[in-house]
């Protein structure tokens, strides 16, 4: 149904995902006090897959959560709001690096919502952040430290991501800008 | 939904989105710090022109829990009791700045009629004998928790029907999301008319509730008696009021609600209000979650 140019396919994203668990892996010395948390929506069967290659590498999968950020975001007020999924979050997180994964890294916000939702729960000893996708355009000054793939892209393009467990299929696509405005816009933040 | 004044008048779309949206709400309440910055600088009058105490309560936490600002405005030690209208009280609030009131009043229509005046998003909390749509939304929330659906369950609403603003938008909300109600009580505090809204109406306790799968108990108000509407305690307890026997028709399941305060050993006995089978202290956390839902809704998107 969607058009536009195919960035990774089902195998891309899958080793993707494996190489960030290897680094995950690789800078903590294994899965002891990590926590991962899903933003919602897609960020979070990317935790779970994450979380599931962690144990299939160390043995042992971290405790995964899920976090809807609609209560920090900067703009309430200023669009339609949007429906809340469920939070929760493995408790406590006092003292636990808690990675936060999310589908695409575009301007930053979504992140700078997620960072005060999770402060709002405790203090861990550490935040991190991994992206299946970086389409660069920042806004504020927020990186990832994992990242599956850097994509130079145009502001007014969207990256669009379909995982098997949201969308039914498994991929992630460059869509170019349409005039077509009756387009579903997603993917993005 | 730019004002929320009744349960009759929403969607059974709305009506399931704020159920979502008091649900995904709720889990701020089991958190540590029990605050988030959605409703960051708006301001929010509780305007009672009647006296409530859990109502109002829930609201001024649900909109502190979002961190809006709160006034609370009661008809009790303001400038109400030096003559000043309603409408003069509301206009002033408006003018200092709210960006929502919540209202109840005992005359029914109140909130509507504010609503039609006031730019601002008004909330019914209560109006006379008309609507009492929170309580509803709560009622419905902590029926859906308990069952995981409303669809084909069995509800029945013992009590002043008649009199009651809680009985109305209960009976809206349970038939709009597919439940069957069947509203019970004395002769003369419920009426025929019902049947034609698609609710079942028996004066027979016994045939009201058996098989029911939620007993929604309604206050008795003492004044009802002196009207001669009502018979004397010990007759209306044992033949309406929600004993353990009487329990005994209903579902083995059965969920008891009473939207509160409750009169002991008349509407309900203790034994059952403290039972396993009553969940009135669900209701009263769900009070905070769907008010929280409501403001959500009305405060933090823009028009559509």
């Amino acid at each position: 149904m969607a058009e536009g140019v195919v960035l990774m396919d089902r195998e891309a994203i899958r080793r993707a995902l494996v190489r960030i668990a290897h680094e995950i892996v690789e800078r903590h010395r294994g899965t002891d006090r990590l926590v991962l948390v899903g933003i919602h929506r897609r960020g979070v069967p990317l935790a779970r897959r994450i979380a599931a290659n962690l144990e299939a590498i160390e043995g042992a999968a971290p405790p995964v959560g899920t976090l809807d950020i609609g209560l920090y975001r900067d703009d309430v007020g200023h669009r339609p709001f949007p429906a809340l999924a469920a939070t929760r979050l493995p408790l406590p997180i006092e003292g636990q690096t808690v990675i936060l994964v999310d589908d695409v890294l575009f301007t930053g916000r979504t992140v700078r919502a997620a960072l005060d939702a999770v402060t709002d729960w405790g203090r861990p000893a550490a935040i991190q952040l991994a992206v299946l996708v970086d389409r660069g355009h920042r806004e504020l000054p927020i990186r990832a430290d994992y990242v599956g793939k850097n994509v130079p892209t145009a502001r007014r393009e969207e990256v669009r991501v379909e995982l098997e467990e949201t969308d039914g299929q498994e991929q992630v696509i460059l869509v170019k800008p349409s005039r077509d405005k009756g387009q579903e816009r997603r993917g993005g933040e | 939904m730019d004002d929320f004044l009744g349960i009759a008048e929403l969607s059974t779309k709305t009506l399931e989105d704020l159920l979502d949206t008091a649900q995904a709400l709720s889990e701020i309440l089991s958190r540590p710090i029990k605050k988030v910055p959605t409703l960051r600088g708006r301001a929010i009058a509780n305007a009672f022109f009647e006296p409530s105490t859990r109502t109002r309560n829930a609201f001024e936490l649900a909109a502190k829990y979002l961190s809006a600002d709160v006034v609370n405005f009661s008809s009790t030690g303001s400038s109400l009791e030096k003559g000043e209208s309603v409408w003069d009280t509301v206009k002033t609030l408006e003018a200092l700045g709210v960006d929502a009131v919540v209202v109840r009043h005992r005359e029914a229509g109140v909130p509507q009629l504010m609503a039609e005046r006031l730019a601002i998003p008004v909330i019914n909390a209560g109006d006379g004998e008309h609507e009492h749509p929170t309580q509803a939304l709560l009622d419905l929330l902590t029926v859906r928790q308990r069952f995981g659906r409303l669809q084909g369950l069995r509800v029945a609403i013992v009590g002043d029907v008649l009199h009651s603003r809680v009985a109305r938008s209960d009976l809206y909300g349970f038939l709009a999301l597919g439940a069957r109600v069947t509203l019970v009580g004395p002769p003369g505090l419920v009426s025929e008319e019902w049947r034609e809204w698609g609710a079942e109406v028996t004066w027979d306790l016994a045939q009201g509730i058996r098989g029911a799968h939620v007993v929604q108990v309604l206050r008795i108000q003492r004044e009802r008696q002196a009207q001669g509407l009502l018979p004397s305690w010990q007759e209306y307890r044992e033949r309406w009021g929600i004993t353990r026997e009487h329990l005994g028709w209903a579902d083995p399941n059965v969920l008891v609600l009473h939207p509160g305060p409750q009169n002991r050993g008349v509407e309900i006995d203790s034994e059952v209000l403290e039972g396993a089978q009553s969940a009135v202290l669900d209701q009263v956390r769900n009070g905070v979650a769907v008010r929280m839902a409501v403001l959500y809704r009305l405060l933090g998107g823009a028009a559509e």
